[in-house]
């Protein structure tokens, strides 16, 4: 039997990889020596290889870029020792890792406990396939791609429960605690800030999101970007969010008794997590592979959008001071609640008065949408920006125990 | 199709054993991680039958918050490890459920079902159903062979114009039981005294 | 997969749901059962939708997402139903200090 090798008949509702030139040329190369199916198995592996293999250096150059970065924030040098500007360190700081013991402490719950990397990471990596690298380069370019991504993304909170949870460790179950408690609360502005999005680029296909944005995004929507900013960086664990492993209350928080390769891999996940973040507010924000020889050369553009996401986080992470559990619950829901609110109210009345017939919009309208809602990001983060300082100094002056949560967590018997 | 039945059978295996795991495991913690296996499991299957959108708000919701809201409830027991004990109730109770999965599994054996094929509306009514948010994509318009509006008369707007169309009352109604659940849950877990 | 086997896990998975319902003591363990049974029936509604005419069929074609739209519903209750019964589980553990169905057997509180 003669295999089907044109893109246009491998398009079918089975053709998972449907669009990626790479697959074809792979699939065309090894359909002369085996069958067909084990074609299109081989074709789809070595793809698959490559992405994860892309994500997991990518998380690496992250962990060494970010200390780097880090360190010239704070006017010292950082890791500068192997290979040229500290480059290799990352590759030191996983030998180490991995040569070291792997211990499972007492009482722990060993079947979970071994679980949680393993989830971590691979609903990392699924996640990323949606993501357009370069024009027509995704893994799969699902036409819910933006709920795909949450959805799966959501399987992080449920990791982090366990690993508190399978830790049999008191600090651990803190750190889980508080983790769950925001990564469940920044869903909501997350997912609202989101939705503006996709109602601009009328598709949740990525793919699409990316080729709607003639003026890119964080112009169109400034509030968006500001609260999926602040929201990712929240869902992330990063620093004025990052009480769940706040290190000088709770050790390491949820991953206090991990050690060796698991530790390794709950990091790889957080590096590349903070990698496809970044990647995500290229894609969304930044028009992702849209630029000059769009063709050609969208890889880089996509590339140095990416970077400037990392960038922004690690600016961020060494400029705020951490904030208090009740002042984050405060921040995101008197806060970034009701901007993700304005922001989808005010893009849902411009789209539906702005749009022709056929209900597109045109270059001219998204620069309209983007001066109208400059104004409202600015008059509106002003205003609430004013209550929340307001009501944070007052919940300082007043509380002096900690939120809730964390309250109502000692109680309980570990174990 | 042998790959299909692979992963039908597969994910049978997955979601009936994890069921079984949720009620007879003791470890109250366990039961509620065999639970989000079994809803990943269900997502699966819908993926499966062509219904990705209500696979990936499967995913989102159950597992994303249903089951963790669980994990936070699993909390509360007295002891976990051994949390999750049988009542007196056991032998009716199994009793019941195998006389009810009988009758049920006698009647969608025997039930001669009028299908889509039946009615030679199979590929038709595939289109319409990956059509569920609204904007056909590429893959299943090249499988079809035909053009983006005839599939659009085909299909209509999907499940969102179905929801805010056909079903609007009932979706009002939801969001409506969805706000009446969010003060309650909030009455009930403040208590009276604060 | 057909749709009789499709339905055949469902059922499966209804009934293992209504056993846990009835034979558990733990007030988590049996809002989880009610869960499974809740996944049984959105099965069979989308196993339905996907295979089996409906009479509106004849006149649109979207008629086969009717099931979709009955599981969407199912999904919204259930997570209503967990809000709700978690705040009867809070409210149960601050009375009782415990979460057994057994303990609540008294109508006071």
């Amino acid at each position: 039997m003669r295999c089907i090798t044109t893109p246009e008949n491998m398009l079918s509702p089975e053709g998972a990889f449907g669009g990626n030139p790479l697959f074809y040329w792979i699939y065309g190369l090894a359909a002369h020596l085996v069958p067909c199916w084990l074609a299109y198995v081989i074709a789809g592996l070595v793809i698959m290889l490559i992405l994860i293999n892309a994500v997991l250096l990518g998380a690496a150059i992250v962990s060494w870029g970010e200390r780097r970065l880090l360190g010239r924030f704070q006017n010292r040098v950082g890791p500068n020792r192997w290979g040229p500007f500290g480059a290799l360190q990352p590759i030191a700081d996983l030998t180490k890792l991995i040569t070291k013991e792997d211990i499972i402490p007492y009482g722990a719950d060993r079947l979970a406990f071994t679980a949680v990397p393993v989830i971590m990471v691979s609903s990392l990596l699924v996640a990323t396939a949606v993501i357009p690298f370069a024009k027509d380069v995704a893994l799969v370019d699902l036409n819910v791609g933006v709920l795909f991504i949450l959805a799966v993304s959501s399987l992080t909170s449920i990791a982090i429960f366990t690993a508190g949870w399978a830790s049999n460790n008191r600090y651990a179950l803190f750190g889980a605690g508080r983790a769950v408690a925001v990564l469940i609360s920044y869903e909501v502005p997350v997912v609202l800030s989101l939705l503006g999005v996709v109602v601009v680029a009328g598709s949740m296909s990525l793919g699409d999101i990316v080729v709607a944005q003639a003026v890119p995004f964080f112009l169109v929507q400034p509030l968006a970007f500001f609260v999926f900013l602040a929201g990712m960086s929240a869902e992330l664990n990063r620093t004025p969010f990052d009480v769940a492993e706040a290190e000088s209350e709770i050790i390491a928080g949820y991953h206090t008794e991990y050690s060796g390769i698991k530790f390794a891999l709950i990091q790889a996940a957080e590096f590349g997590g903070a990698l496809f973040v970044s990647g995500l507010i290229a894609t969304l924000f930044l028009a992702g592979w849209a630029g000059p020889v769009a063709d050609w050369l969208g890889w880089l553009w996509f590339l140095i959008k990416t970077f400037i996401g990392i960038f922004l986080f690690v600016w961020i992470r060494s400029t705020f001071p951490r904030l208090r559990l009740d002042q984050i619950m405060a921040v995101c829901w008197k806060f970034l609640m009701p901007l993700s609110i304005i922001n989808l109210a005010a893009v849902v009345l411009e789209v539906y008065f702005l749009r022709d017939a056929s209900g597109t919009l045109s270059t001219s309208d998204l620069w309209i949408m983007a001066g109208i809602n400059m104004v409202v990001a600015v008059v509106s983060i002003a205003f609430f920006g004013r209550i929340i300082r307001q009501k944070i100094r007052n919940s300082s002056r007043t509380m002096t125990a900690s939120a809730p949560m964390v309250r109502g967590v000692p109680t309980i018997e570990v174990g | 199709m042998w790959f299909e039945q692979v992963v039908f059978w597969a994910l049978a295996v997955v979601a009936i054993g994890g069921a079984v795991g949720v009620v007879m495991v003791r470890d109250l913690f366990r039961a509620a991680l065999l639970l989000a296996t079994v809803f990943v499991a269900v997502g699966g299957f819908y993926v499966m039958m062509n219904a990705e959108f209500l696979a990936v708000v499967q995913i989102l919701i159950y597992v994303g918050a249903i089951a963790v809201l669980f994990i936070f409830g699993v909390m509360l027991t007295r002891d976990v490890r051994q949390g999750n004990t049988p009542n007196r109730l056991q032998i009716p109770a199994a009793l019941v459920s195998v006389l009810l999965l009988a009758a049920m599994l006698f009647t969608a054996v025997t039930t001669d079902w009028t299908t889509l094929a039946g009615l030679g509306l199979e590929s038709q009514s595939q289109i319409a159903q990956t059509q569920a948010v609204g904007i056909p994509d590429a893959s299943s318009l090249a499988a079809s062979g035909l053009s983006a509006q005839e599939v659009e008369s085909i299909a209509g707007g999907g499940l969102a114009d179905l929801l805010i169309g056909e079903f609007v009352l009932p979706f009002e109604a939801v969001s409506l039981l969805l706000l009446a659940a969010a003060i309650g849950g909030l009455a009930l877990a403040r208590g009276r005294g604060r | 997969m057909s749709l009789e086997s499709m339905l055949v896990i469902a059922a499966v998975l209804f009934c293992i749901g209504l056993y846990g319902a009835l034979a558990r003591k733990n007030f988590i363990a049996v809002l989880m059962s009610i869960e499974l049974m809740f996944n049984g029936v959105n099965l069979t509604l989308v196993a339905m939708g996907r295979w089996v005419a409906p009479y509106a069929v004849q006149e649109t074609l979207s008629a086969v997402l009717t099931g979709q739209v009955f599981a969407v519903f199912i999904i919204t209750v259930a997570a209503a139903e967990i809000a709700l019964g978690l705040g009867i589980v809070f409210a149960m553990f601050r009375t009782n200090e415990s979460v057994d169905l057994t303990d609540a057997a008294a109508m006071r509180h």
